[in-house]
C-alpha cells in the first residue's frame, strides 16, 4: 500500500512538473503572438503592464478570472460547461507520452503516437459540445464547421503519421525520435519531406487556427462555437486551444526533426562543439520554430473559405500523402541510406 | 492487481450505464453523448486486456470520426420528440410481445453449458516487449490477407457508391475552377477609366 502510495505521488509530481510549465507557456506563447503580430503590422504591441509588457498574460488571467461566468438562459448548463473542460482535458492530457529529452517521459507506452492521435481527435468534442450547448445559430454554425473540417483534415494527418510509423517501425514516440540519431540529415523530414508538410499543414487545421480558423470567422459567425462564453470558460478554450497548438509543434519536432536530438550531431566540429547543449534545449528551441510559424501564418494568410479548405484537405492533401506512401515504401524496400538502412 | 480490477469495475458500470442512457434517453444528441461515453469505457476495457491498438483504434475511428459525424446530423436534425413518442406508444403492445417472444426463446435455448466457462480467471499479463499492434499486423497482413483485401474492396465500392449516388451535377452548379482563375491576367479584369477615355 505504502508502495503504492509513493509511485502515485511521484506520478503527481511529474504531472504537475509537465502541467505547470505548460500553463506558463500558455500564456506567454498568448503574448509572444501579440508581440510578433504587432510587429507584422509594424505596431509595438502590448508594453504597458510591466518591464516590456512581460507581465500583460497575468493582466489577462486575472481580468477573466474575475469577470461573471454567463451561462445563457436557454442553454443546456451541464454541456454548456462540461464543454471547456473536455477542451481542455484532451488537450493536456496527451501530453502524458511526449518525451522531452532521453526518458524524460510521463508514460512510456507503446503506442504513444496512436494515443496522441485519439486524444486530438476527441478534442472537437469541446466545440461541437460548447456549439450545441450554447444555443445559439452562431455558435452551432462554428461547431459544425469545425466538425466537418476536423474530420476532414484528420485523414490527411493519419496518412501523414503512417508515414512515420512505416520509417520508424514503431508506434512508440521515444522509439521514433531515437531512429532519427544521426544529425540534421538523417531526421525524417527529408524522406518524408511531403508530409512534413502535409502534417504541418493539417495541423494547423487541427488546432483551428489562422488560416483555418473558420470555427470562429469573427467576421461571419462573430466569434463561432465560443460566442457565448464568458470570464474564466471562456478562457478554459484559449488555453485549451494554445495547449493544442504547443502539443502539434511538439509532436512535428518528436516526428520530422528528431525531438531532442542535436542537428549537429556527427558533423566533425560542430557536433563536439554544440555537445554540452542539454537535449531539452533543442527539444525547445524546435516547438519555438513551430509556435513561430503558427504566428507568422496568421499573419500572413487571409481566412480560407469552407469550399477552398475541402478542396486542400481532399483533393490535394490526401492524395499527395497516398502517392507518397507508396514511394516510400520503395525507398525502405531500396533501403536507400542513412533513413532506411 | 486491486487497481486494475477497481477500474474493471468501474469502467464495467460506466459502460452498462452509458449504453442504458442511450437507449432510455430522450433526447438524441443526449443519447449521442452517451454513446461516446460508452465508447470509451469500452475502450477502456479492451486496454485492461493489453488490446491497446483496438482500444485507441476505437477511439479514434469511431469517437473521433463516425461519431463526430453523427452528431452532426443529430445536431442539425430537429427531431419533433413528441411525435417519435406518440409512436413508441402505438406499438407498445406489439413490441412487448416481441421482446417477450425472443427473451423466452433466449432462455428455452441458450443454457449456461453455451456459454462455456463462466469463471474466467483474469488475463494473464503479456511480457513487457509485446506489441499489440505488431502481432495484429502480423495476423492481418498473413493468415487474414484475403479477408482483409476483401474489406478493403468491399469498402471501396460503399465509398463509390455513396459518392456517385449524392454527387449528382447540379446545372446551376457554382464552382471554383482555380486552373482558369489563375490564368486571369489583369487585363481581362482591369479597365482605367479617365476623362480622355478608356486607357489600359
Amino acid at each position: 500500500m505504502m508502495h503504492l502510495l509513493t509511485s502515485l505521488l511521484w506520478i503527481v509530481l511529474k504531472v504537475l512538473l509537465i502541467a505547470l510549465p505548460l500553463l506558463g507557456a500558455v500564456a506567454y506563447m498568448t503574448l509572444a503572438e501579440r508581440k510578433i503580430l504587432a510587429y507584422a503590422h509594424v505596431r509595438i504591441g502590448p508594453n504597458r503592464v510591466g518591464f516590456l509588457g512581460l507581465l500583460q498574460p497575468l493582466a489577462d488571467g486575472i481580468k477573466l478570472f474575475f469577470k461573471e461566468v454567463i451561462i445563457p438562459t436557454k442553454a443546456n448548463s451541464t454541456v454548456f460547461i462540461l464543454a471547456p473542460i473536455v477542451s481542455f482535458t484532451t488537450a493536456a492530457a496527451a501530453w502524458a507520452v511526449i518525451p522531452f529529452n532521453t526518458d524524460w517521459i510521463l508514460a512510456n507506452v507503446n503506442a504513444s503516437l496512436l494515443y496522441v492521435l485519439a486524444l486530438t481527435s476527441l478534442g472537437v468534442y469541446g466545440i461541437l459540445m460548447a456549439g450545441w450547448a450554447s444555443n445559439s445559430k452562431y455558435a452551432l454554425l462554428g461547431a459544425m464547421r469545425s466538425a466537418a473540417q476536423v474530420v476532414s483534415y484528420e485523414i490527411a494527418m493519419g496518412f501523414a503519421l503512417v508515414g512515420v510509423l512505416m520509417a520508424a517501425d514503431s508506434t512508440n514516440l521515444q522509439d521514433i525520435v531515437l531512429h532519427q540519431q544521426g544529425g540534421f540529415w538523417h531526421w525524417y523530414w527529408l524522406p518524408l519531406l511531403p508530409m512534413f508538410i502535409v502534417y504541418w499543414i493539417s495541423g494547423v487545421a487541427e488546432t483551428n487556427r489562422a488560416p483555418f480558423d473558420m470555427a470562429e470567422g469573427e467576421a461571419e459567425i462573430v466569434a463561432g462555437f465560443h460566442v457565448e462564453y464568458s470570464g474564466m470558460s471562456f478562457a478554459i478554450f484559449f488555453l485549451a486551444e494554445y495547449a493544442n497548438m504547443i502539443l502539434i509543434s511538439a509532436l512535428a519536432s518528436i516526428l520530422f526533426l528528431g525531438g531532442w536530438l542535436s542537428p549537429f550531431e556527427g558533423i566533425p566540429i560542430l557536433g563536439s562543439l554544440f555537445a554540452f547543449v542539454p537535449g531539452i534545449v533543442w527539444f525547445f528551441s524546435k516547438m519555438a520554430i513551430f509556435l513561430f510559424l503558427y504566428v507568422w501564418l496568421r499573419a500572413t494568410f487571409p481566412r480560407y473559405r469552407y469550399d477552398q479548405i475541402m478542396h486542400l484537405g481532399w483533393k490535394v492533401l490526401i492524395p499527395v500523402t497516398i502517392v507518397w506512401i507508396v514511394i516510400e515504401g520503395l525507398l525502405i524496400e531500396l533501403k536507400v541510406a542513412p533513413w532506411f538502412s | 492487481m486491486m487497481i486494475e480490477k477497481l477500474v474493471f469495475y468501474v469502467f464495467s458500470a460506466l459502460l452498462i450505464g452509458s449504453a442504458t442512457m442511450v437507449i432510455v434517453s430522450k433526447h438524441s444528441v443526449r443519447a449521442a453523448f452517451f454513446l461516446i461515453v460508452s465508447f470509451c469505457a469500452s475502450a477502456v476495457l479492451w486496454m485492461l486486456l493489453e488490446a491497446e491498438f483496438l482500444a485507441l483504434l476505437l477511439i479514434f475511428v469511431y469517437v473521433g470520426a463516425v461519431m463526430t459525424l453523427f452528431m452532426f446530423v443529430v445536431m442539425m436534425l430537429n427531431l419533433d420528440k413528441e411525435a417519435v413518442q406518440e409512436k413508441f406508444v402505438r406499438y407498445l403492445p406489439f413490441a412487448v410481445l416481441v421482446v417477450a417472444l425472443m427473451v423466452g426463446v433466449l432462455v428455452f435455448a441458450v443454457k449456461p453449458s453455451h456459454l462455456g466457462n463462466l469463471g474466467y480467471a483474469m488475463s494473464t499479463h503479456q511480457a513487457a516487449d509485446y506489441s499489440n499492434t505488431k502481432a495484429l499486423g502480423m495476423l492481418l497482413y498473413t493468415q487474414y490477407v484475403y479477408a482483409f483485401e476483401l474489406a478493403a474492396v468491399i469498402l471501396l465500392i460503399a465509398i463509390v457508391a455513396s459518392i456517385g449516388l449524392t454527387h449528382r451535377e447540379k446545372a446551376n452548379n457554382k464552382r471554383q475552377r482555380i486552373a482558369s482563375q489563375l490564368q486571369a491576367t489583369k487585363a481581362d479584369r482591369l479597365v482605367v477609366i479617365t476623362d480622355m477615355g478608356v486607357s489600359e
